[in-house]
C-alpha cells in the first residue's frame, strides 16, 4: 500500500521525557482508515504517549526528545507533519479529537457541551448548531436517550452517558480520526458495551485508534492490533489473527495473562 | 496466605481436562480392543457389554464439553488456551466417533453370532492394535503439545490401509467362492471399515496438535471419501 492509503503513518518515532524515560522506541507503525487500531499492553508500555503524539498532546509534558515521522494525510489527501514545531494545534485538534477515561463534562446544559466547540470555532448559525447536536448524539448512540432532556444539566447523566456524550462532543467537531485512551475503564458492563457498538458504526465515517483497558475488550473490538512493551512496538496484526495465533512469544505471553 | 493467579486457575483447569480426554481415550482403545476380542472369542455378552461401554464414552464427551464451554466463558482464554480449548472440542468429538465404531463392531458381534467365521478374521486383530496404539500415540501428544510426533503419525495410517487392502481381496475371493458367505463377509469388511475410520480419525487428532501449536489449520492425510469427492464424476 502507497503511504497515502493510511490515515497515518508514523517512522522510527523516538520520543524521550526529560526525567530520562524513554517512552516510545523507534515505532513504525501505520494506521488504516476507517477501521478501528487497538494498541494495548503493560501501563508504561507507550501506548497513551503514541497516542498523545497524534494530536501534541504531549506538548504540556516535557520531552527531551521527539524524532522520526508522524504523518496525518488530511481527507483532502494532504500529508500534515504531526512532529512540526508549529503545526496549528487548535486546527490539528479538530482533525484529531480524543477522549479520555473519566468522561470530563463541562458544567453545562447537554446541548451546550456538544455546541461550545462549535461555538467557539465560530459557528453561529442555529439550525447547524442543532443538526451537528442531533448528528453527534446519534453517532454517538445517545440520541434516544437524550433528545427530550437536551437542556437538562450534563452532570446529570449516568457515567456511560456522560462518556458517550464525550464522544459525541469530539464527533461534533467532525474530526477526521478518533483517539479514545480507556474509554470504557470506569463504565458498566451494559454501557461499555454501547460505547463499543457505537465504535463499530463510527468508524464508517472516522479513523479510531482506540487504547482498551482489557485485554478482552482489545480483542472484541480490534481490526487492527498493536502490541507495546517498554516503548517498543512488539507486533502489529489484523486484529482476529492477534488474538488467536500472535507470531511473538512475548505477545502470546501477555495475552494468556502469563505477566501483566 | 497464598493467591492463585488467574493464570493458575486456567492452567490448572486445562490439566483436568486434558486428564478427563486422556481418560475417554483409553475408554475408547478399551472399547475397540474389546469388540474385536469378543468378535473373535464370538463373545455374545462381551460386545452387549459394549454397548453400555458406549454410554460411558458419550458422557464424558458431553462433561468435556461443557467443561470447556464453561472455561472458555469464566477464563475468556486467548491465543494457544483458546487453540487447546478449540482443539479439545474437536477431539473428545473424534473420540466419540471412534466409540461408535467400537460400538459398531461389536454390533456385528452379535449379528454373526456362533456360525464359523472366515479366515479373512486373522487380519483383524493385528489391525485393531495398530489403530489403537495409534490412537493411544495420538492422545499422548496431544496431551504434550508434540507437533513433531503429531506429523509423522498420519504416515504410519497406510500400514492400516494395507490391512484393509488385504481383508478387502481375501473377503472378494471367499465371497466369489462360496455366496453363501457373502453375509458375514459384508460384516467383516464393515469391521475393517470400522478400524479404518479410526485411523482416519487420529489424523484428525494430529492435525488438531499442529493447529494448537502452529495456529496452522492443516490438512495431513485425505481420507478416501475426500479423494473420491474430487473425481470430475
Amino acid at each position: 500500500m502507497a503511504e497515502n492509503d493510511y490515515k497515518i503513518i508514523t517512522e522510527n518515532l523516538v520520543l524521550q521525557y526529560s526525567d530520562g524515560t524513554e517512552s516510545l522506541k523507534n515505532i513504525t507503525l501505520n494506521i488504516p482508515r476507517h477501521a478501528i487500531s487497538v494498541l494495548f499492553g503493560p501501563a508504561g508500555g507507550g501506548k497513551s504517549t503514541y497516542l498523545r503524539v497524534l494530536n501534541r498532546l504531549n506538548d504540556l509534558a516535557s520531552v527531551n526528545e521527539m524524532s522520526g515521522r508522524a504523518i496525518l494525510f488530511t481527507k483532502d489527501g494532504q500529508p500534515l507533519n504531526l512532529l512540526h514545531p508549529d503545526i496549528d494545534i487548535t486546527a490539528l485538534r479538530r482533525r484529531v479529537g480524543m477522549v479520555f477515561a473519566r468522561p470530563v463534562v463541562l458544567p453545562m446544559s447537554i446541548k451546550e457541551n456538544l455546541t461550545y466547540g462549535l461555538q467557539v470555532a465560530g459557528e453561529r448559525n442555529r439550525s447547524r448548531l442543532n443538526q451537528a447536536v442531533e448528528r453527534s448524539l446519534t453517532q454517538a448512540a445517545l440520541w434516544d436517550e437524550v433528545k427530550d432532556r437536551l437542556d437538562d444539566p450534563a452532570v446529570d447523566l449516568s457515567g456511560g452517558q456522560q462518556q458517550r456524550l464525550c464522544i459525541a462532543r469530539s464527533l461534533a467537531l467532525e474530526p477526521e480520526v478518533l483517539l479514545l485512551d480507556e474509554p470504557t475503564s470506569g463504565l458498566d458492563p451494559i454501557s461499555t458495551g454501547k460505547v463499543e457498538a457505537s465504535l463499530q458504526e463510527l468508524k464508517k465515517d472516522y479513523t479510531i485508534i482506540l487504547v482498551p483497558h482489557s485485554v478482552q475488550q482489545a480483542a472484541r473490538t480490534a481490526d487492527y492490533a498493536a502490541f507495546f512493551l517498554q516503548g517498543e512496538l512488539v507486533e502489529y496484526a489484523v486484529g482476529h489473527e492477534m488474538f488467536t495465533k500472535p507470531k511473538n512469544q512475548r505477545t502470546a505471553d501477555y495475552i494468556e495473562g502469563r505477566f501483566g | 496466605m497464598s493467591t492463585i493467579s488467574p493464570r493458575e486457575t486456567l492452567d490448572r483447569a486445562i490439566d483436568e481436562l486434558l486428564a478427563q480426554l486422556v481418560e475417554q481415550s483409553a475408554m475408547v482403545e478399551k472399547a475397540i480392543t474389546d469388540a474385536v476380542q469378543a468378535l473373535n472369542e464370538q463373545n455374545i455378552e462381551h460386545a452387549k457389554l459394549i454397548y453400555v461401554a458406549d454410554r460411558q464414552i458419550n458422557k464424558k464427551h458431553f462433561e468435556i464439553e461443557e467443561n470447556v464451554i464453561t472455561l472458555i466463558a469464566t477464563q475468556q482464554p486467548m491465543a494457544r488456551d483458546l487453540r487447546l480449548l478449540a482443539a479439545i472440542l474437536e477431539v473428545t468429538t473424534e473420540l466419540e466417533r471412534m466409540g461408535d465404531y467400537g460400538k459398531g463392531i461389536a454390533r456385528i458381534v452379535v449379528r454373526i453370532g456362533s456360525e464359523d467365521l472366515l479366515p479373512p478374521i486373522r487380519h483383524i486383530q493385528p489391525m485393531a492394535k495398530v489403530c489403537v496404539d495409534l490412537l493411544h500415540r495420538a492422545i499422548q501428544a496431544f496431551v504434550e503439545r508434540d507437533a513433531e510426533t503429531a506429523r509423522i503419525l498420519p504416515g504410519e495410517d497406510d500400514k492400516v490401509d494395507d490391512y484393509f487392502n488385504t481383508v478387502y481381496r481375501e473377503l472378494m475371493d471367499q465371497m466369489i467362492s462360496s455366496p453363501g458367505s457373502v453375509d458375514q463377509a459384508n460384516h467383516l469388511l464393515w469391521v475393517a471399515h470400522n478400524l479404518e475410520r479410526v485411523a482416519d480419525r487420529v489424523t484428525n487428532v494430529c492435525e488438531r496438535i499442529v493447529f494448537v501449536v502452529t495456529g496452522e489449520m492443516l490438512e495431513m492425510d485425505r481420507t478416501d471419501d475426500e479423494w473420491y469427492a474430487d473425481e470430475p464424476w
